[in-house]
């Protein structure tokens, strides 16, 4: 185990470190820069913009500027935003809050809808129902979430008046009452692609292990049928869940890009576009190595509780 | 404390005189002072940016959008008003040759200070304040944004806590508007710090009307009333800069109420007629200093040819565009000049759209069409590629027309749109293009000066150091620049500018289409509001703002 473990942190840091390497390099061959956004302001001049390019250190060869990065962050020190000067850390740590809100949230309906969609369809093939939220999976994961965004506001902000268009509280309130009602809108849009995504893989899990010999036997020596359910079918569809779950995680704090920006969610997705839009490489880079590492964690963690779980699995 | 005197130059003195018969004054001219009653703050107002401001020390390298919180948080030593007016604000008079302030000869400067202001935290606001941040901006191992100007002051000299002169090292015309764009920031707060990490950057210190609460990063800023503010105001308790990243959104949100006031970058023209019918809202159109223009780079032989240039100006219908793509927002301008400027010139040729026209001139000048109908000389075909930034829908759209215009007269332009970083990078500053649709203010503040991007030897192409990437080369512009930089008094440098801008008519270095105009909007009970050509951003007279 140990030594799996070890292998396993091995391979992340290779990973890690070419992930770093082509980001770097993807961002840095990308012609224009970060001074490029100044170009237009009034009273610019080249002298001016080579003077500050210098001072920044963008005028180095790139193998330099790479080197010295990586020698920084393998120290601890992910540098310093090029747009507000903060710590790289900090600035995500600052959006981190607001994107596990949301994006906890809306998972948290999601699985809990989509799963028992998931099963209930699956477990009555076929049927109505079966076919009715089939049919709605497909519908909700083809609505572009920008448009879908957008009617719900409309709709539930404009016309109805019920909810904030937008933001994640009210300046100068912030109560729990406030956060709860800026969340509705957005976790219900987020929420309504999730609940598509489990309730079909929940499905097909599900009827996976209604197809197995022990099911056969457990239903032959006369178990009752919510038994059979809850402990043999549902128990053992779950499992591949967990991987699922641990690919989920990134998607967590990663951030939704759209969302957040129709409904102006100060959270990771966010942070993302605009440090992109201001070529703000540092804290593009940290975000880079941040999801990278969120996801060795997530499928590290997902292997790890799926073999605890499942015996049949063996880690080696 | 005395009550602050306004001494006018010559061109202040005649507007004035022009206002006498009006009731009441800008409010930026009313004297500041402390013998004004002066309500406590009260209420809270949201203005909604679609941009984040994140650079909160002014003097490092920032964008239009960071102002918005430099103007609340900051004053400078004066400032320019609506009406293109200078008045003090941490000095206590402008300097001016009749008061003194500056000497005949433009060389010698002495700005006295107001007495008794305080920054945020209490210290005293002094003459030392001034002279760190003049020398902050000229300090090399300062990321310093713009040293222009400053770099020219020699013998900063702190007379006394309310006093400061130094002397230019060539006379400087521009120099008052600059330090009209330049915040003071505090000494003490630099103190044993790199400027460039100080804590300063992120928790500014100023002495403006509003002081820094907190900022929510990604989200917005909140700013509070700063109750000890030696001028006029402020008016609100509690100011809120938000962040809302989406035009569609920044407009929805203004529909709902969420946001109080639409700042940069505004209602977007295809919601101009919807807006202006909102009720308990008030919608208008404010002039901007930036032109938009089909601008070439003069190296290419296409460009060369004088008549090329008119014909091509001939063949744009600029009515069309502003009507049918703008809807109707932005004003057609033959000039860079800003019409609310003191030197616009309003006598330019006006521009007339006529393909017919266009086709004689090239006619005229030997361009005949080839087989492929598209014209040639000298084994030059009259074809150039136009750039702009990719994503900029309706720029597409002109592009588009302009390209069906062309092609009529026999010219062939072939669209070709790069990513706003690689457009505006090296492809734009040494001039690698043929030709660009670009909105640009070319102007040093509020100051008419334009050397940086007119003066032939500001190319970068050919190893300059500012911004003509045109390639424009004209010995009569060049010396009536430097004239005009050089001249102090308004009235005669007036007439340098309006030359400029009629040899740049005729030279057709650039085709001027309109002048850039926004939609701003904002509840009914905000008042104190005024848009003003000579300042970057709304929040120039945010001291003012209030609720009624």
């Amino acid at each position: 185990m140990v030594r799996y473990l070890l292998s396993r942190c091995g391979q992340s840091l290779v990973l890690l470190f070419l992930v770093s390497l082509i980001g770097f390099m993807v961002l840095n061959l990308a012609p224009g820069g970060p001074l490029s956004q100044f170009a237009l302001t009034p009273g610019m001049t080249k002298e001016a913009l080579d003077r500050i390019a210098e001072q920044m250190g963008l005028n180095r060869p790139l193998p330099i500027q790479y080197l010295d990065w990586l020698w920084h962050l393998i120290r601890g020190d992910w540098g310093v935003s090029y747009r507000d000067g903060r710590p790289v850390l900090e600035v995500i740590g600052s959006h981190l809050f607001a994107t596990l809100l949301l994006m906890g949230t809306a998972t948290f309906f999601a699985v809990l809808i989509g799963a028992s969609v998931g099963i209930k369809g699956a477990l009555a093939q076929g049927s109505a129902f079966d076919t009715t939220t089939t049919v709605a999976a497909m519908i909700a994961l083809s609505i572009p979430t920008f448009w879908f965004g957008l009617v719900a506001i409309y709709v539930f902000s404009l016309w109805l008046g019920w909810l904030p268009a937008g933001n994640m509280y009210t300046v100068g309130d912030g109560s729990v009452g406030d956060y709860a009602r800026h969340l509705i809108l957005p976790s219900m849009v987020l929420a309504l692609v999730e609940v598509a995504v489990w309730s079909r893989y929940m499905r097909a899990a599900t009827l996976e292990v209604i197809s197995q010999d022990f099911v056969r036997t457990a239903k032959a020596k006369g178990l009752p049928p919510r038994r059979v359910v809850m402990k043999h079918i549902v128990g053992n569809a779950l499992v591949p869940m967990i991987t699922l779950a641990g690919l989920q995680l990134p998607t967590l704090l990663g951030g939704a890009l759209v969302t957040e920006t129709v409904f102006t969610w100060p959270g990771m997705g966010r942070l993302f576009l605009d440090s992109l839009g201001y070529n703000d490489y540092p804290v593009v880079m940290g975000l880079l190595m941040f999801s990278a590492i969120l996801v060795l964690i997530g499928n590290l963690a997902a292997d790890l509780l799926a073999a605890s779980i499942d015996p049949r699995i063996r880690l080696d | 404390m005395t009550k602050q005197s306004f001494h006018p130059t010559r061109r202040q003195t005649l507007l004035l005189m022009g206002a006498a018969g009006l009731t009441t004054l800008a409010p930026s001219l009313t004297p500041l002072g402390a013998a004004q009653a002066q309500e406590a703050p009260s209420g809270q107002l949201v203005i909604g940016f679609s941009q984040e401001p994140t650079v909160f020390n002014p003097h490092m390298p920032h964008i239009e959008v960071d102002e918005g919180v430099h103007y609340a948080v900051f004053d400078p030593l004066f400032d320019v008003d609506q009406d293109g007016n200078f008045f003090p604000l941490l000095a206590a008079e402008v300097p001016t040759v009749e008061n003194g302030g500056i000497s005949a000869d433009g060389l010698t400067w002495r700005v006295k200070l107001r007495d008794g202001v305080t920054w945020h935290d209490g210290t005293p606001f002094t003459a030392e304040d001034v002279k760190f941040t003049i020398e902050l901006l000229v300090n090399p191992e300062f990321k310093s944004w713009r040293s222009t100007g400053h770099d020219q002051v020699r013998n900063l000299t702190v007379v006394s806590p309310t006093e400061i002169t130094w002397t230019m090292e060539k006379p400087f015309a521009p120099y008052l508007s600059l330090l009209a764009g330049t915040f003071i920031v505090p000494k003490h707060a630099f103190e044993g710090q790199d400027p460039n990490t100080a804590p300063f950057n992120n928790t500014p210190i100023g002495t403006g009307a509003y002081k820094w609460k907190n900022r929510v990063a990604g989200d917005h800023i909140e700013l509070e009333a700063n109750t000890n503010y030696f001028g006029d105001g402020p008016y609100l308790e509690r100011l809120v800069i938000k962040y809302i990243p989406d035009l569609t959104v920044l407009y929805t949100q203004f529909k709902t109420g969420d946001i109080d006031l639409v700042g940069l970058q505004w209602i977007t023209p295809d919601h101009y007629e919807e807006a202006k019918g909102l009720s308990d809202r008030v919608v208008e159109v404010v002039g901007t200093a930036t032109f938009e223009s089909l601008s070439f780079n003069m190296q290419r032989p296409q460009f060369q040819d004088l008549a090329v240039r008119q014909a091509l100006y001939h063949a744009i219908d600029k009515q069309a565009i502003i009507d049918a793509l703008y809807y109707g927002v932005p004003s057609p301008t033959e000039t860079f000049m800003p019409r609310e400027s003191f030197y616009y010139n309003d006598a330019l040729p006006a521009h007339e759209y006529s393909p017919d026209k266009a086709r004689a001139l090239l006619d005229e000048a030997g361009w005949v069409p080839g087989d492929d109908g598209i014209r040639v000389k000298d084994g030059v075909r009259l074809a150039f590629t136009n750039s702009t930034t990719a994503g900029n829908h309706l720029r597409e759209q002109v592009q588009q027309f302009l390209q069906q215009s062309f092609q009529d007269i026999g010219v062939e332009m072939t669209i070709s749109n790069l990513p706003p970083a690689v457009m505006w990078g090296d492809y734009w500053m040494l001039s690698q293009f043929d030709s660009v649709v670009v909105g640009l203010n070319v102007l040093t503040g509020a100051d008419p000066d334009a050397s940086t991007f007119f003066l032939s030897s500001a190319s970068p192409a050919k190893g300059g150091a500012g911004q003509n990437t045109w390639v424009y080369e004209n010995p009569e512009v060049d010396a009536l620049l430097t004239q005009g930089a050089e001249t102090v008094v308004p009235e005669e440098r007036r007439e340098a500018y309006l030359k400029i801008q009629e040899i740049l008519r005729a030279d057709l270095p650039f085709l001027p289409i309109y002048q850039y105009a926004v939609i701003h909007g904002r509840k009914a009970g905000v008042e104190g509001f005024a848009g003003n050509v000579n300042n970057r951003i709304d929040t120039w007279n945010v001291r003012s703002w209030r609720w009624n």
